[in-house]
């Protein structure tokens, strides 16, 4: 929606520049007039992202950050797809789960820290069940609402053609949810960003939240805290741009023509 | 029910699809309501059928429990002697709208029920009804790339792809532009010319059931019950204008009840 | 014998907790509670008026950060919404900043307020502002194209158009935005609490361990928030369907 002529493809980049510019130059006034002596210029930051990308240290933290996302998600992907679209099949049985997910799901995972470290231990597994929590209710919601929405003209098309039951989920049912779902995955993925760092804030001593917090602790290194957080921001939107490639593909583009 | 995939049946004269006493009544709030009530037909082989009847009166419920979809709570439906009991292969139903796969090409959506078959014989196939619907060029396009009419023709090419006993259609053009569906009708019938297949085919639109059929059943309001049976007795291509046209048309409005003059 | 529909799911939880305390019951010496336990610790907040102080603490930070982050981030995002380039201009900057946990500006939270409320009310802001800027731009841009030509066919002047067609074509997915994000905001508050203040929700489960092992306490913390998190979800919903607001077509 526009209220005036048509920007040229150039604008897609003038403007984005002039905005961070804005940013920056906000940013750094802002240090310069108030003289605080701990608060990180542009500058330093910039400084600051350069010696972390020397350090090995950064390469291990965002390797352990996204291989703990990769199970995390990866088990709440492989537990949750199955048992939502069985629940979006059985209506009856969502009847009776839903309840429970629905007490589960507003429960921080952060909250779960305690009982997490009772079961695991301080350390990878608990992070990675943190992540699980975090990541499994949008992928089962996403599921169950993809697949009560499969039109039943396409599920009665599938019996007229003579397909079993099980035929009909994996060539007709999962297909024409598949959009939905992949929408529920790629929030659960961008949540799971979001609790592996709040994770490593607080159980963990390796990865990017730690980073962020043993930066401040050890020293007051608020650039590099500031860098770190920078690098949170880039990766979680490089994984969600990735991820929003597979919406593309032909055989999935379909459910996506009128998104907005 | 019957998984199987259709295989090319030896054409039978005489009865194909006789329904019986057919009823259906079902529940609402604590109340019966009656949707047909004492169905009586007997379709040939290779017969062009309409059904019309004003709008709620049950056309489609009526398809549906031909088709299998619905099970009746009374009476028979059975085709070539052998009762229709759920959905199959052998009779395919068109439906009006969403009845392609949105997620395969014309070609995946043509070869749905074919995939018991070997592969040569699988791509003949989907090549023969894409030539004949007039979907050449677009084999590897997906149904959001084509209109409407596309896909209806779509529909009835992956519906003829298995070689079914009966083609059911709902009301397959009500959702087309008029231009586009007057072309519809003459495709069809072209296709049912040199295919002969059994066609039951539901509308509310009057002209489209003179145009089309050989018989054509009309149904009352609900409870639907058979009013008459009307047989179209001009020879195909109809002159819309021919008297005999006019004076079958009239007769049906007469029967469903509607005014010819606006 | 067929069950009702509407106890099924009560009878389906009723057994997980059976099972839960029968497995708690086959492992003495355990540290996690079961269901008995939890109720036990539940009561005992009550009784000591802890459950009400914290909820109400929680409750008053999210109403904090969450009230406004909604009072800047829908006006901004209505407008960045209609000004093509506005959006053109801060959408990356909006994207690259998402995907940072609020967690993550606790340092900075901290250096600029001090530990206690107002870090933990700004956390909950970072947390709601983003998804709520972006909820308000797609609110604007899912406005149907002939609204507009409608708008002016009828000479609207420019705010008889914002209160008559702008605004009331937004409400309902506003309403649903604003709904998810207080969910956000409620596992936020959580979090935060656990980490910089000493009342609320959160604390009480990392007060209750730290000081001597009472996961009782612990998990009663954990059913109450959510609890009070699914009362809130529900809250939103009810609002979203009030008459009033719910007047999105049949293909909403």
């Amino acid at each position: 929606m526009n209220s005036m002529t048509k920007p040229r493809a150039w604008e897609s980049f003038f403007w984005p520049a002039v905005a961070a510019g804005l940013l920056l130059a906000v940013w750094h006034y802002s240090v310069v007039w108030t003289g605080t002596k701990v608060f990180p210029s542009p500058l330093s930051v910039e400084k600051a992202v350069a010696e972390l990308l020397q350090r090995h240290v950064l390469w291990a933290d965002i390797g352990d950050s996204l291989r703990r996302v990769a199970f995390g998600f990866g088990a709440a992907v492989v537990v949750g797809v199955p048992l939502g679209l069985w629940l979006g099949w059985r209506p009856a049985a969502n009847q009776v789960v839903n309840p429970v997910l629905q007490i589960l799901r507003p429960i921080s995972p952060i909250a779960w820290i305690p009982v997490a470290i009772i079961f695991f231990g301080v350390g990878d597994r608990a992070a990675i069940f943190l992540i699980f929590l975090g990541s499994f209710f949008p992928i089962v919601v996403a599921c169950v609402s993809g697949v009560s929405s499969v039109p039943p003209v396409m599920r009665s098309a599938g019996r007229n053609f003579g397909l079993s039951t099980p035929q009909l989920l994996m060539r007709v049912v999962f297909p024409a949810a598949l959009p939905q779902i992949l929408v529920g995955v790629r929030i659960a993925l961008g949540i799971a960003w979001l609790v592996v760092v709040a994770a490593e804030m607080i159980a963990v001593d390796s990865g990017l939240g730690y980073l962020v917090i043993d930066s401040r602790n050890s020293g007051k290194r608020y650039d590099l805290v500031v860098a770190a957080m920078l690098m949170i921001g880039i990766i979680g939107l490089a994984l969600d741009l990735s991820f929003r490639r597979l919406e593309r593909i032909k055989s999935v583009r379909w459910g996506f023509r009128n998104a907005a | 029910m019957s998984s199987t995939e259709a295989v090319v049946t030896e054409p039978r004269a005489g009865q194909k699809l006789r329904v019986e006493h057919l009823g259906l009544v079902y529940e609402r709030d604590g109340e019966s309501i009656a949707a047909l009530e004492d169905i009586n037909l007997d379709v040939s082989e290779g017969e062009f059928i309409c059904i019309v009847g004003p709008s709620g009166c049950g056309k489609s419920t009526l398809l549906n429990v031909l088709a299998g979809f619905l099970p009746s709570t009374s009476g028979s439906v059975t085709i070539d002697g052998e009762s229709v009991n759920g959905p199959d292969p052998r009779r395919i139903l068109v439906f009006q709208e969403r009845g392609v796969f949105p997620w395969l090409t014309v070609e995946g959506n043509i070869g749905f029920g074919l995939s018991k078959l070997p592969r040569a014989q699988r791509d003949e196939r989907i090549a023969h009804y894409v030539q004949t619907v007039r979907l050449e060029g677009f084999e590897h396009t997906y149904p959001s790339d084509l209109s409407g009419g596309m896909k209806q023709r779509l529909q009835v090419a992956r519906a003829l792809a298995v070689n079914p006993d009966i083609l059911y259609l709902d009301e397959p053009f009500g959702a087309l532009d008029s231009i586009t569906r007057v072309m519809m009708r003459g495709e069809l019938l072209r296709i049912w010319q040199s295919e002969r297949r059994t066609i039951i085919f539901v509308t509310h639109d009057i002209d489209e059931a003179v145009q089309l059929a050989d018989r054509v059943v009309v149904l009352s309001s609900r409870p639907a019950r058979i009013e008459d049976i009307i047989t179209i007795d001009i020879q195909h291509p109809r002159n819309i204008s021919s008297p005999r046209y006019l004076e079958l048309r009239d007769e049906l409005l007469k029967q469903i009840g509607l005014a010819y003059e606006v | 014998m067929k069950i009702p529909v509407r106890l099924r799911p009560v009878l389906f939880i009723a057994a997980l907790l059976a099972i839960w305390q029968i497995v708690i019951g086959c492992n003495p010496g355990q540290l996690l509670p079961g269901p008995i336990g939890v109720a036990g610790g539940i009561v005992e907040l009550l009784e000591h008026g802890l459950l009400f102080k914290y909820v109400v603490a929680s409750l008053f930070r999210v109403t904090w950060g969450f009230g406004l982050a909604a009072l800047l981030a829908i006006p901004l995002g209505l407008m960045l919404g209609w000004y093509r380039r506005g959006e053109m201009a801060f959408y990356p900057l909006i994207q690259v900043f998402r995907p940072i946990s609020p967690l993550a500006w606790i340092p900075i939270a901290i250096l600029w307020f001090g530990v206690g409320d107002l870090a933990a009310i700004f956390l909950i802001f970072v947390g709601c502002f983003f998804p709520l800027l972006l909820t308000a731009m797609s609110a604007v841009h899912a406005i149907p194209a002939v609204y507009f030509n409608a708008g002016r066919n009828f000479g609207l002047s420019p705010s008889a158009f914002v209160s008559r067609v702008l605004y009331p074509a937004v409400v309902p997915q506003l309403l649903i935005g604003l709904r998810i994000t207080l969910g956000i905001a409620w596992l936020v508050v959580v979090a935060a609490e656990m980490i910089s203040v000493n009342s609320g929700l959160g604390f009480l489960i990392v007060d209750a361990r730290n000081a001597g092992n009472r996961y009782d306490l612990v998990v009663a913390g954990m059913v109450i928030i959510g609890a009070i998190g699914l009362l809130l979800d529900l809250g939103m919903r009810s609002l979203e369907q009030m008459k009033s607001f719910h007047w999105t077509s049949s293909e909403g």
